[in-house]
């Protein structure tokens, strides 16, 4: 792995500059944000009129499919694609010969995947030529009549096969099938295992996982002429596809135009990056001189695109006599599948997050992720934090029942202290903290399922046992990686009054749209109602990297800020002429410009803009903002040395947790009796919070903890259909209630944090842990299918009788 | 979809295809009413009824999912009956009766299955929306006063990925007992 040289973190002084945006007076008289506001989209989305990608149909468009390898391993020696190109109704084939040697990546040094592939293929299914045709089907019957020719090759097909000696390599040359690695030593392990009181360690194993959105990717593909090309796809960062496109076609930028459709639903990973079938719309549409749409199906998706990493976790902790953490040790493996994609990332979020939410003094890790001719891996929900919060959350509990100190009170012992307004907290590898509500989440959870009582009722109850399992979860809000992170807003008041507002930053289902609306609507005192918000067209709106790391929120909501300040700035001009006063003198709230000191001095919003636009000369008002927080200024994370702060600002949850565990059969379920209480700083808006922390997050933690799991034999994925694959439904989601605990933290607009990608991380460890509670077995190896729990029940009734 | 060299597994319903009414066959005459309208078209006779709602009359709030009934996104009512249109060939669909999410609302005046969604807040992404409103439209329809189980063994046939249920369930709660009403 290409290890990234960065610029040095800086760490912010401590004294912190509050947020310049919100003064906390401004904070008690929100009219808008902080309560239940209505989303933006959401009468689109309820009356079928919202297009997604695969619903958008362009005049005179053909259909692309795409020839994937029935080989996971092998050369590529010949390609014939004559009888395909002889079918009537075929209008271009193209084959990876076409991209004339482009490789792409997630970073200029890990760029090792083509489009299609060419001389090699590495994993099974993947795309080596594609078709458009006149109708699906025959793009399909075409793919049948192309002839390749392989050399199969041995494969491996998990990491412990790829680290051996001699193992086929999945890239010639990376020697050893490593994909990257990372070590890091803080304070001092040794020393501090020898001086604790208790030393333990475990192995802990999460499965390799589907991202699970309903809509699998598409996209359609135009050139309007030779030298501009038009994407609509199906992605969350269209930003990223912009860039790619923009220099596997050699076009300037300025020419690339990514418009966005609605977007169902995105977990990082697949929709964030490029697909097969992307790359071959953009060729085939190049090709026929004709709009060409790839639609996948959902066995498409869960055969080919992007995975979260299955993780092999080797963790050992030493505690003093009264359960405080001194050190932990951890060596994780993991599959990162054919290609780098966006493991360096995902394995650097493993190591470095271990020292929130505990205080930690002492930490070394060592992080291995090894090619595999597997499906890539890549960012999933809760990305790459999720697997060691699972081993460091189960193995607390471990730890606290050998001390005989309680679940709660271990967690309350070591959760990291909410710093004093204007302090802040560093973690041992420079993680910098304004806010940490993990205290609070922690003793919320706790009072409302009632554990004091609960803790000493009876378990057992005829074939079934009942326990609470407890976790806390933490994650960085407002990521900030090298390179061009900053991100922009637009606000444009056209002459009625009526607001048009652009980001960059994409709504996959988030809610971000109604949060930009509102935050806009906020600063320039007027209605949700008076906002209109563009979604991404890049030919219009400003860059943006796109919506991953949680920073939507964060990054864009700031930006959003400074623009809708901007734009307020002019009208405030405008009015202090009028009265005769200075534009500070003036505010603007419900739709009405006053003088602060006299408020019958005032002008109506409308008659204010009008005015602004009419009187000569006549005024055009558009406001800029930009964000600042995501840039190096602020300090980089360094993945040289593991240290810096890779977040803005960290948002932090607590779970507790009742499973029913059926005693006969292992079953295990997740009763109503569930508690989140989760600290996202402010809550723009409320409701939306709770379905993102609810349906974003512990349902996805649910399915992560019990069901879900990809199948795999030698590089083919058995079960590729969302039932066998047991994605929850309904009946599998328990009612759970959320607690917003509230930390005001001042790196985010109105002092928000990233809300319920830290919750994702607290239900397999809280579920695991209930299990536990209930019956006294210990499952480390995700999920918590029936056979094992059953398997487990059955051996420690047999330890017992001996 | 189907590739070469792979006996063991298939994703596409070959029955379809090589049972006799493949792709190749001659195009069928299909009679359907949708959203009140009285189509007649021709089709493919391996058509899905999603295919035909979909590309011919160009009703895409019908999603397209995983193409197996699985996920449930397609759902329709087809007689006053949920069934998942990707599951139904069009020609199984001829003399029948269809209703669409598009055929819902009043013109501006939605259905209060779809308010309630709205104003409890259970859309996310939206993309199972549809399917889901339809879905329930179909339970409230037949059941007017139907328990939390029998709404959640509704929604069951509909896979969400980031609302989590709880919403959209309640949201049936607070429809169906709008619609007892008389709304």
């Amino acid at each position: 792995m290409a290890r990234k040289k960065q610029t040095k973190v800086k760490t912010p002084k401590a004294a912190v500059v509050l947020n310049e945006v919100v003064d906390s007076t401004l904070r008690e008289k929100y009219s808008v944000i902080g309560k239940p506001i209505p989303r933006v989209d959401a009468r689109a989305k309820v009356t079928g009129e919202a297009k997604y990608a695969a619903d958008i149909e362009v005049a005179d468009m053909l259909w692309g499919a795409i020839k994937r390898s029935p080989y996971a391993h092998g050369r590529i020696l010949n390609i014939d694609t004559s009888k395909a190109e002889r079918l009537p109704g075929v209008k271009a084939v193209i084959t990876g010969k076409g991209f004339g040697g482009f490789k792409w990546g997630w970073s200029r040094e890990t760029r090792d995947e083509e489009p299609l592939a060419v001389t090699k293929v590495r994993y099974l299914y993947e795309g080596v030529a594609a078709v458009a045709a006149i109708d699906e089907d025959i793009a399909e019957e075409a793919c049948e009549l192309i002839e390749v020719e392989y050399g199969p090759l041995p494969g491996v097909f998990d990491p412990f096969e790829a680290m051996k000696e001699g193992a086929p390599l999945v890239h010639d040359d990376r020697p050893g099938n490593i994909c990257v690695e990372y070590h890091w030593d803080f304070g001092n392990v040794e020393k501090a295992f020898a001086e604790s009181y208790l030393v333990r360690e475990d192995i802990f194993q999460t499965p390799r996982m589907a991202k699970g959105y309903i809509e699998p990717p598409a996209i359609v593909a135009y050139w309007p002429d030779s030298t501009h090309l038009t994407v609509i796809p199906a992605k969350g960062s269209p930003y990223f596809p912009y860039r790619i496109l923009s220099n596997c076609f050699q076009l300037p930028l300025s020419n690339v135009q990514i418009i966005q459709p609605f977007i169902g639903a995105d977990f990082g990973g697949t929709k964030n990056d490029m697909v097969n079938g992307d790359f071959s719309a953009v060729m085939l549409a190049k090709k026929a001189g004709k709009p060409v749409k790839i639609v996948y199906s959902q066995f498409d998706e869960l055969t080919t695109c992007l995975r979260r990493h299955p993780m092999w976790i080797t963790i050992k902790t030493g505690v003093t006599k009264d359960g405080k953490l001194k050190a932990i040790q951890t060596k994780v493996i993991s599959d990162g599948g054919a290609y780098t994609r966006m493991s360096p990332l995902s394995n650097f979020l493993t190591g470095v997050c271990m020292a929130l939410p505990y205080k930690l003094p002492n930490f070394k890790t060592d992080v291995y992720c090894y090619f595999t001719n597997n499906p890539s891996s890549a960012a999933m929900r809760g990305h790459g934090i999720y697997h060691t919060r699972f081993a460091g959350d189960v193995q607390m509990d471990m730890i606290g029942e050998e001390l005989g100190i309680d679940p709660v009170e271990m967690r309350l012992k070591n959760a990291i202290k909410n710093p004093e307004p204007g302090k802040m907290y560093e973690t041992i590898n420079k993680l910098t903290l304004a806010t940490c509500g993990v205290e609070e989440c922690v003793e919320k959870a706790a009072e409302a399922i009632n554990w004091k009582e609960n803790k000493k009722r009876e378990r057992v109850k005829g074939d079934k046992a009942y326990g609470i399992g407890f976790a806390c979860g933490t994650y960085l809000s407002g990521t900030k990686l090298s390179g061009h992170n900053a991100c922009a807003a637009m606000v444009r008041i056209c002459e009625d009054g009526s607001v048009n507002l652009m980001t960059g930053a994409t709504d996959v289902g988030q809610g971000s749209d109604t949060v930009m609306c509102a935050i806009a609507a906020e600063v320039l005192g007027i209605g949700l109602k008076d906002i209109d918000i563009k979604r991404v067209d890049t030919a219009h709106t400003p860059v943006d990297p796109g919506t991953y790391g949680s920073r939507v929120t964060v990054l864009a909501g700031e930006a959003t800020v400074n623009a809708a300040k901007d734009a307020k700035q002019q009208l405030l001009e405008v009015a202090a002429k009028e009265f005769g006063v200075k534009p500070e003198e003036i505010e603007i709230k419900d739709k009405k410009a006053f003088v602060k000191a006299n408020p019958e001095m005032s002008i109506p919003w409308a008659r204010l803009v009008r005015m602004a636009c009419y009187t000569n000369p006549g005024m055009v008002i558009i406001g800029r903002g930009q964000s600042k927080r995501g840039i190096s200024t602020y300090g980089l994370a360094d993945f040289t040395t593991g240290t810096g702060d890779i977040g803005t600002n960290y948002s932090f949850t607590a779970q507790a947790q009742e499973v029913e565990v059926d005693l006969e059969t292992g079953v295990v379920k997740c009763t109503d009796n569930s508690v989140i209480a989760h600290d996202c700083g402010f809550p723009i808006n409320p409701p939306a919070v709770d379905t993102q922390v609810v349906g974003g997050a512990y349902h996805p933690g649910v399915g992560a903890a019990l069901y879900c799991e990809f199948k795999m034999d030698k590089g083919l994925t058995l079960n590729p259909n969302l039932v066998d694959y047991k994605l929850p439904r309904a009946y599998e989601a328990p009612m759970t209630k959320v607690i917003h605990v509230i930390t005001n933290d001042p790196f985010g607009p109105f002092g928000a944090k990233e809300a319920s990608e830290g919750s994702t991380c607290t239900a397999a460890p809280a579920v695991i842990n209930a299990i536990h509670d209930a019956t006294g077995v210990w499952i480390k190896d995700l999920p918590a299918k029936p056979e094992k729990v059953f398997w487990a029940l059955k051996e420690k009734r047999e330890k017992e009788k001996k | 979809m189907n590739q070469k060299g792979i006996g063991y597994v298939s994703k596409t319903p070959n029955f379809l295809i090589e049972g006799g009414i493949g792709m190749k066959g001659e195009p069928r005459e299909l009679k359907i009413k949708v959203n009140g309208m009285l189509y007649e078209l021709k089709v493919k006779p391996k058509a899905l009824l999603s295919d035909v709602l979909r590309k011919d009359l160009k009703l895409t709030g019908t999603k397209r999912g995983c193409l197996e009934s699985t996920c449930g996104v397609c759902t329709v009512i087809l007689d006053g009956k949920a069934v998942r249109s990707c599951s139904i060939l069009a020609v199984q669909a001829n003399g029948h009766e269809i209703t669409t999410i598009e055929g819902l609302a009043k013109g501006d005046k939605l259905h209060p299955i779809q308010e309630a969604f709205i104003n409890h807040g259970a859309i996310e992404c939206g993309f199972c929306i549809p399917g889901r409103v339809m879905m329930a439209k179909a339970l409230l329809d037949e059941n007017p006063n139907p328990t939390r189980e029998e709404i959640r063994l509704a929604m069951q046939g509909v896979l969400c990925a980031d609302s989590g249920y709880v919403k959209q369930i309640e949201a049936v709660e607070i429809a169906a007992e709008r619609m007892r009403g008389g709304e």
